[in-house]
């Protein structure tokens, strides 16, 4: 029992509820905010910190004081409370750009208590240990991800969040059924104990249904082939913090949701539901990066790359090895890091030239050195160009589909990887090679460190990710172990 | 509808009839059907007949309130129900009870979570009133 375990859910809640009073003051609003996702932050690491620590490296608490299968636990485990770093991390960085950007008019009306409710969901989402309480959950992120999406209410923003919003409603009546069926033939919601359900059913027949249905549901919240259409128009509209945080975490508490109930519960038929995972991630990998190619803006191709990089995260769990789900771990934290920098890269120069067209940017290497080069930086890393973090991420999931001899996956995996490079080259040439577009005496050099100020964390942590990668990644490996091993997590929380 | 006299009197009427039944609600839930939430929108469509029947400028000179802090104000309510639980050394949401004898009452159950039902009533109340009385100004 632990309750320090609510805290990263508990704390975002507090604060946004207080924000809701102050939502006129918006100098009071930032310095609270501001605090406060530094704090959860501290929250964050100290939690991954003390799970690392324990015996078990899981604790939980039962909620309410219920015990385990009847009530709502909660549960941290490795890969839990690293989610929760990420979204800790990526929730103060896009905080403070977003200080920079968004236009006070838009801090008045509710900006920040939606931000700290969507970080509410998303820490939720990761440590909850009940299925029924991870639909709540999503729903919390989501609904607060509806009017952050639409915030500011510009004609585009409505046009395509009616879009996003629709389609994450089926998605959640869909989850619901899918729970309704799996409450129906195993009588439980407690994940663990469902693990443990599932295993004495034998997964065939209408759990295999039920899986697919879950599959379906978070394949559409995270951006899986083929139902990732809503993405990139919606991720356009909202400004540039607001797209790197959905960019960077949304579509990833999908894949974390796959991950997690296709290790802890239907594990028991890989060669039916692992191998559609497999393919469903190649076409994702494959048709994202070539939305990516074939667009020529710098936020619709950034979009593009989500749905294709989701695709390599879903690579890891459908080849099935330690080592691969040790590298598509590995792969979340460096998209998520790498993804979000790149948004808010967008949202720089957007933010200098007024466009986000790369056919009218053009010089601003020379204009803007520091942006071009920490931007280089990013992109390369996002390609997989070694020794920044993409590539061991990428080498360890190849390398892995290789040992299981599922050579089709990485002849798509290396194709989409070199399409990938081309199109962050795209990207670089246009926007920051040729001629300047931009007047000397227009460049403010202030209000750029301003912008660039709340990036570097991120470029720095995807360089150290790079040099790092010998202890992140056994770090990633113990993380593989600890959610292969379901019974580990069904004895923690069941306590036999 | 300016001059309706029936109709006036009988929603000054109507309207205390279903604020008792809707508090009778809150108190009745946790163990009977009833609730914050259902109690809540009991009482949120009392306040609407009261919007429908006289007009929007009348009732908001009466009820001058700001509905977001109610929805704020409900919420830090049940969330700090579910923390004083932590306070004494309890998991998170832990509830506590007890049977009291009260005068004029008599004996009650005495709960924590009435006191999360009454936060869950007065952010339910806000909601409702909010999406109301925002959809009614739009058309002014």
């Amino acid at each position: 029992m632990s309750n320090f375990l609510t805290l990263p859910i508990l704390l975002p809640m507090f604060i946004g509820t207080i924000l809701i009073f102050l939502a006129k003051k918006h100098r009071i609003q930032r310095v609270i905010a501001g605090i406060s996702s530094i704090a959860l932050l501290i929250v964050a690491i100290y939690l991954a910190y003390a799970v690392y620590q324990s015996p078990d490296q899981i604790i939980t608490l039962e909620v309410g004081d219920w015990s385990a299968p009847f009530g709502i636990v909660l549960v941290a485990d490795m890969f839990a409370t690293m989610m929760v770093i990420l979204s800790s991390i990526v929730g103060a960085v896009c905080l403070f750009f977003a200080f920079k950007t968004i236009h006070s008019d838009r801090e008045k009306f509710y900006f920040y208590p939606f931000y700290f409710y969507l970080l509410t969901g998303v820490n939720g989402a990761f440590l909850t240990g009940d299925i029924f309480n991870l639909f709540v959950f999503f729903e919390v992120m989501l609904i607060s991800s509806y009017v952050l999406i639409v915030h500011g209410g510009t004609g585009y923003q409505l046009r395509e969040s009616f879009k996003y919003v629709v389609m994450n409603m089926v998605a959640s009546a869909f989850f619901l059924v899918a729970l309704a069926y799996l409450y129906a033939t195993t009588g439980t919601l407690n994940m663990a104990h469902l693990g443990e359900r599932v295993a004495e059913l034998g997964q065939e027949g209408i759990l295999n249904g039920v899986a697919i249905i879950f599959l379906f549901v978070f394949g559409a919240k995270g951006a899986l082939f083929p139902l990732y259409f809503w993405l990139p128009k919606s991720y356009y509209g909202p400004p540039a913090a607001i797209s790197a945080l959905f960019g960077g975490l949304l579509t990833k508490v999908g894949i974390y949701a796959i991950i997690r109930t296709f290790t802890l519960i239907f594990v028991h038929n890989p060669s039916f539901t692992h191998t559609i995972i497999l393919y469903l991630a190649a076409g994702t990998m494959f048709f994202g990066v070539l939305g990516a190619v074939s667009q020529f803006d710098f936020k619709r191709i950034l979009s593009f790359h989500i749905i294709s990089q989701v695709g390599y995260m879903a690579m890891g769990l459908g080849v099935f090895s330690p080592l691969a789900i040790a590298g598509a771990i590995y792969y979340i934290a460096h998209h998520i890091i790498v993804k979000s920098a790149l948004f808010l890269f967008a949202g720089a120069t957007e933010k200098i030239t007024g466009t986000t067209d790369l056919k009218k940017m053009g010089g601003l290497l020379k204009t803007h050195p520091w942006l071009g080069w920490l931007f280089f930086i990013s992109a390369m890393s996002l390609a997989g160009i070694p020794p920044l973090s993409g590539f061991f991420s990428k080498f360890a999931l190849i390398l892995s589909a290789v040992q299981e001899q599922e050579y089709f996956i990485v002849a798509v995996a290396l194709i989409v990887g070199v399409l990938t490079l081309f199109s962050m080259m795209k990207i670089f040439m246009y926007a920051f090679w040729r001629e300047p577009t931009i007047k000397e005496e227009d460049i403010n050099k202030k209000e750029m460190f301003g912008l660039l100020r709340p990036i570097i964390p991120l470029v720095v942590l995807t360089i150290g990710l790079g040099f790092l990668a010998e202890p992140i990644f056994t770090y990633s490996l113990g993380v593989a172990d600890q959610i292969l091993d379901p019974t580990n997590y069904i004895q923690a929380v069941l306590g036999k | 509808m300016k001059n309706n006299l029936s109709l006036h009197t009988i929603t000054r009427i109507a309207v205390f009839i279903i604020l008792s039944f809707s508090l009778y609600l809150l108190f009745a839930g946790h163990n009977n059907p009833g609730g914050g939430f259902i109690g809540a929108l009991m009482a949120a469509s009392a306040i609407v007949l009261l919007y429908v029947s006289f007009d929007l400028k009348t009732i908001k000179s009466v009820l001058p309130f700001y509905y977001p802090y109610f929805i704020a104000t409900g919420l830090i309510l049940a969330m700090g129900t579910g923390v004083s639980s932590v306070l004494f050394g309890y998991p998170f949401l832990t509830q506590f009870f007890k049977y009291a004898t009260l005068p004029i009452l008599g004996e009650v159950e005495l709960t924590t979570a009435l006191v999360f039902d009454i936060g869950v009533f007065i952010v339910v109340i806000g909601v409702a009133l909010l999406i109301i009385t925002t959809i009614a100004e739009d058309d002014a």
